[in-house]
Formats: C-alpha cells, structure tokens, sequence
C-alpha cells in the first residue's frame, strides 16, 4: 500500500502544483507510515519528484494520451491505484484534476474531498480541512470509503522538500476506444502567460476601470510583477474582459500569494473568491470600499495615477534587485 | 430531446455564513435560498433548447420538502416537470447515486448539473452521475451546442479553453458562459401561476453510498486592520519587507 499522486505536466515538463501536490502525499505518507507513489503521463525528468519526496514513479508514455482525457486519465490512474494497493490518492486543484477526479471517485468507489488546505487532521479516522461556502468557511470532513481522493487546494499546502530517489517504472495502462468518446477538437490557449490557477500574484480589475480600453495598465502592472490578470464579476458580464478572467464566489477562486485589486469595491462575492489570497492590496478612489476591510495594504486615490506611478516604482524596484 | 437540469438549493450569494450547534451545521437561520448560480446557468441554456430546437426540460433536486421554493421558481422560469429526491443532500457521492436513478428511470438525452454548488462546493456530482451511468461528460462548459445525437462544448481550461466533441447521451457540468448572465430569466407572473400548476413529483431515495462526512467547521480567522499608505514607494516597500511577498 502507498500513497498515489497524480503530477501533472505540460510539453513533458512537471508542473508547479505536481511538485505541491507531491509535497501533500508525502505528508499523508509519513502519517500511515507508506511511501509516495506518482503517476505521470508523457512526463521526463522525474528526478525533480524525488525531491518532494516521491519514491516512485509509474511512468505512462502513450501518444494517445498528448492530449488530456479526463475519462481516459481517470481510468489509467485507477488501474495505477489497484496495481499499487493504493488507499488515498492525491491531485490537484486544476481544471483537469476537477474534471477527472469525480470520474476516478466512481471507478474506485471512493469519497473525494476537494479544496483541502491542510494536511489531514489525522488518518483513523481519515478526516481533513477543505474549504466551503465558497471561501467563507472551512469544514472537516470524513472520509468513510476503503480508497480516498483528496484535491488539495492551490497554493495551500506550499513546496516541502523532502529528499527521495524516485524510481521510475514504465506502465502500460490498458484503454479502449470506449474511453476517448469525448474528443478534444481545438485548444485555445494563449502560451507563455501565467493563469491565475498557476500564478503566485494575480492583479485584477473592476469597473474602476471604467472600460476596456483602460486595461493596458492592468497588463503592464501585471506584466512587471510577472502575475495573471483576472477582473470581477461586473467586468466580465459586460464583456470588458473574457469569463475566464472572472475572479469570485461564481467565477474562479484565487489562492495567490499577492492579490491587487484596482477599482474593485468588494462585494461579499467577490471578497469570498479571493479570501485564500495571502496579501491583499486594494487601490480604489473610494475610502468607503468594502475591500479595504478586508485588505492588508491599501492605497485610498484615482486609479489612473496609482497604477502607472507603481509600475514605474516596481520597475525601479526590480532592476534594483534583479 | 429529454433533458434533465439538477438543481441544488443553495444560500443566495450574498449570505452572511454561520454554523451552529458547536459548529457542527450550517445555520440556515435567515438565510435566503436560491438555485445554485451555475444551475441556472444551465437551465437557462436548456430553455433555449426548448425553443429553438423542441426539447422537454425536467428538473431533479435531491433534498426534503423545504427545496420546493426553489424548485417552483425553476418551474416558473419554464422547466415542463419537477422531481424530488425525498432526502437531505448528505454528500455529492451520495446525490449523485440519487440522481443517478431518476436519470435511469427518465432515460434523458442531456443532463445538466451546475460544476459545483456555491455551498459545499464538491464539484463531484455531474462527473460521478456520468460515470456510473455510463454517460458522456464534460466539465466547466462554457458552450454546448447539439445537433443530433452531437454534442459540442467548450470547456474551460487553465487560462485558455478547450472545443471537444461527444454524442448524446451527456451529462454537462456548466457555469457561466453556457448563456450570458443577461440571458437569465426572472419568472414572470404568468410563469409564476403556471408554476404553480405543474407536476411536482416526489420519488422516495434510493439505498446509495454516504462517503464522507462533514463533522465540524470553523470559520476563517478575522482580518487585521488594513495599513493605508500615502505613496507607491512606500507600498513596494511594505510588500517587499513585511510582506515579502515581492
């Protein structure tokens, strides 16, 4: 029996959060006293998982699976957890971790707990904290079933290094035409940008902004800080900016380590969404803005000076201590 | 086309949290119930169906008898027929082997679920209920178009988004994007008399799986005081030395 973690990749390299998903599966590892198992597909330089503390690596090398198959992932990582006895298995908060893991939940029988923070509260019986009610509160949660699924919450638990040599080992899953019934026909992806599942400080918009061609500002505040953009709700309902930026109880939560918003007031929706943030700055012309409350930096003035004035600084800043 | 749209009933976002009884349930006391935003979402966009392309829209929540305000609105909105599971939503296992069997007996076409209910925020229930059943499923759908037995989706993915095709039978978790937050419908009177009139059907649960359990909740800790700062050096400064997060 071990714990099994699935790490994902992108173009073969290993993703930050399989390097946090890693560092959580070890933590369960040590509580029941097993060792760290990770699935990878299409994926090189395993060593790197050594370091989190993996010990060993079943390797899934397949052209069928270049492109992400939540159906057909879900059905190799199973038969990965019944060839290594596995009793709880890992992922990510990523999009295609919440996609596959209700699908490997039904496979493997198992209770998912998505959104955990921590590492479990203790292992008999299996009981952990994940957040609820959209970020206005924590549960904790047990888990009954034989085999466990946890999807551990962006940004939670951190990076713990934890020096293994991490075996590799090829596995060959077996996977019929049944299992790519649903095809991917296009990917609409702009490369090279940090997206704010990834991102350690995302800068956001609201109607502050007062429309769309005002951006550019946000993106280079963005850019200089080497964060994602995302905007609030009102934002992204007029069409100022695309869904996927949409940040709040209804859109995407942020767990980022620097969170600034620019001429977003705060509805209680939005704050919810973003609560897991670490540090929050709030920029707003308003010094009645809800979002001050719940800031830890704020600067009370008219976006359209404080924005451009702190890229300059940050620049200043960053040639200093590049 | 036979649709089915699961409903869950959830505290309007708005919603001040609280828990009671040690800490051990969710206090409902004064709180407003709504149907899950990415449900009607969903629900929204099988309306549409019904229309342009001749579809019936049936509507399933598992939950006791205090979700049928709920329900009655999504009636008004113009779901054709209601079905309730007779018992507290335990857990999304659990509402999914629920949902499972009145999808079964209903033999629908499409099933549209919210990707996850702004409470408890699972995530599990369309993808577990596809599973069992067998069913195609696509997550966070953004779009679905259906021509025949074809379906296609976009879904989004990590900063960016995804075109699949799949065929009917399929289970959709929507949200936002499915139609425009403009596109959603307050029931209108007439919808609201109507409502009132069509079948509300309540079917007894079946034996399912409760594989997790929530047992307690905290709330997070409260936020210090916020440091206003007059200039942007001293900002940089401040995140750089205290916060150090830069």
């Amino acid at each position: 029996m071990s714990i099994l973690v699935y790490t994902e990749s992108e173009n073969g390299k290993f993703k930050k959060n399989a390097f946090e998903v890693a560092s959580y599966a070890k933590a369960v590892a040590d509580q029941m006293g097993t060792s760290v198992t990770a699935i990878s597909f299409n994926a090189s330089e395993h060593e790197n998982l050594g370091a989190y503390g993996v010990s060993k690596v079943l390797n899934v090398t397949h052209d069928i699976l270049k492109t992400f198959n939540a159906e057909a992932y879900a059905k190799v990582i199973a038969q990965g957890a019944e060839k290594e006895g596995a009793k709880v298995v890992v992922v990510s908060s990523s999009a295609n971790s919440k996609f596959l893991a209700p699908i490997l939940a039904a496979k493997l029988k198992a209770g998912y707990v998505p959104n955990v923070v921590a590492a479990p509260d203790s292992t008999s019986p299996f009981k952990v904290k994940r957040t609820a009610f959209s970020n206005k509160g924590f549960a904790h949660t047990e888990i009954s079933t034989d085999i466990k699924i946890i999807g551990v919450s962006n940004n939670a638990f951190g990076l713990k290094e934890n020096q293994a040599d991490a075996q590799v080992e090829d596995f060959s899953p077996e996977l019929g035409d049944g299992d790519f019934s649903v095809k991917s026909v296009d990917i609409d992806k702009v490369a090279g940008k940090v997206t704010i599942a990834d991102a350690e400080i995302v800068v956001s918009g609201g109607r502050g902004m007062k429309g769309p061609e005002n951006w550019g500002m946000i993106e280079e505040l963005a850019d200089v800080l080497g964060a994602a953009t995302a905007c609030s709700k009102p934002v992204s309902d007029m069409g100022w900016r695309p869904h996927g930026e949409h940040v709040g109880q209804t859109g995407k939560p942020v767990a980022a380590n620097l969170y600034v918003a620019v001429g977003i007031s705060g509805a209680i929706q939005h704050l919810a969404g973003v609560s897991a943030s670490k540090t929050k700055v709030v920029i707003n012309n308003d010094p009645e803005a809800p979002f001050f409350k719940a800031a830890d930096y704020g600067i009370v003035g008219d976006a359209f000076e404080v924005v451009p004035k702190l890229v300059e600084k940050l620049k200043e800043f960053k040639a200093q201590n590049a | 086309m036979k649709i089915l749209v699961c409903i869950s009933n959830v505290p309007d976002t708005t919603s001040k949290i609280n828990f009671t009884d040690g800490d051990t349930k969710f206090d409902t006391n004064g709180v407003q119930f709504v149907i899950n935003p990415n449900d009607e979402f969903g629900l929204t966009r099988a309306m549409w169906f019904k229309e342009k392309q001749g579809a019936t829209v049936h509507i399933a929540t598992v939950g006791e008898a205090t979700v049928e305000p709920t329900m009655r609105k999504a009636l008004a909105i113009g779901a054709d027929e209601g079905i309730r599971v007779n018992v507290a939503p335990t857990d999304g296992y659990f509402v999914a082997e629920q949902l499972a069997a009145v999808v079964k007996n209903g033999e629908y076409d499409l099933v549209i679920a919210g990707r996850e209910s702004i409470d408890y925020n699972g995530g599990m229930v369309p993808g577990i209920l596809a599973t069992m059943l067998g069913m195609n499923f696509v997550n966070t759908c953004i779009s679905l178009e259906i021509e025949g037995d074809t379906a296609t989706a976009i879904r989004e993915i990590d900063g960016g988004k995804e075109t699949v095709k799949t065929a009917l039978p399929l289970v959709i978790g929507g949200q936002k994007g499915l139609v425009e937050e403009s596109d959603l419908k307050i029931p209108n009177m007439r919808g609201i008399m109507m409502a009132r009139k069509k079948a509300l059907n309540v079917v007894e649960p079946v034996d399912a799986t409760k594989a997790t359990q929530d047992v307690s909740f905290d709330k997070p800790a409260a936020k210090g005081q916020v440091k206003l700062v007059d200039s942007v050096d001293e900002l940089v400064d401040l995140l750089h030395n205290e916060a150090k997060v830069i």
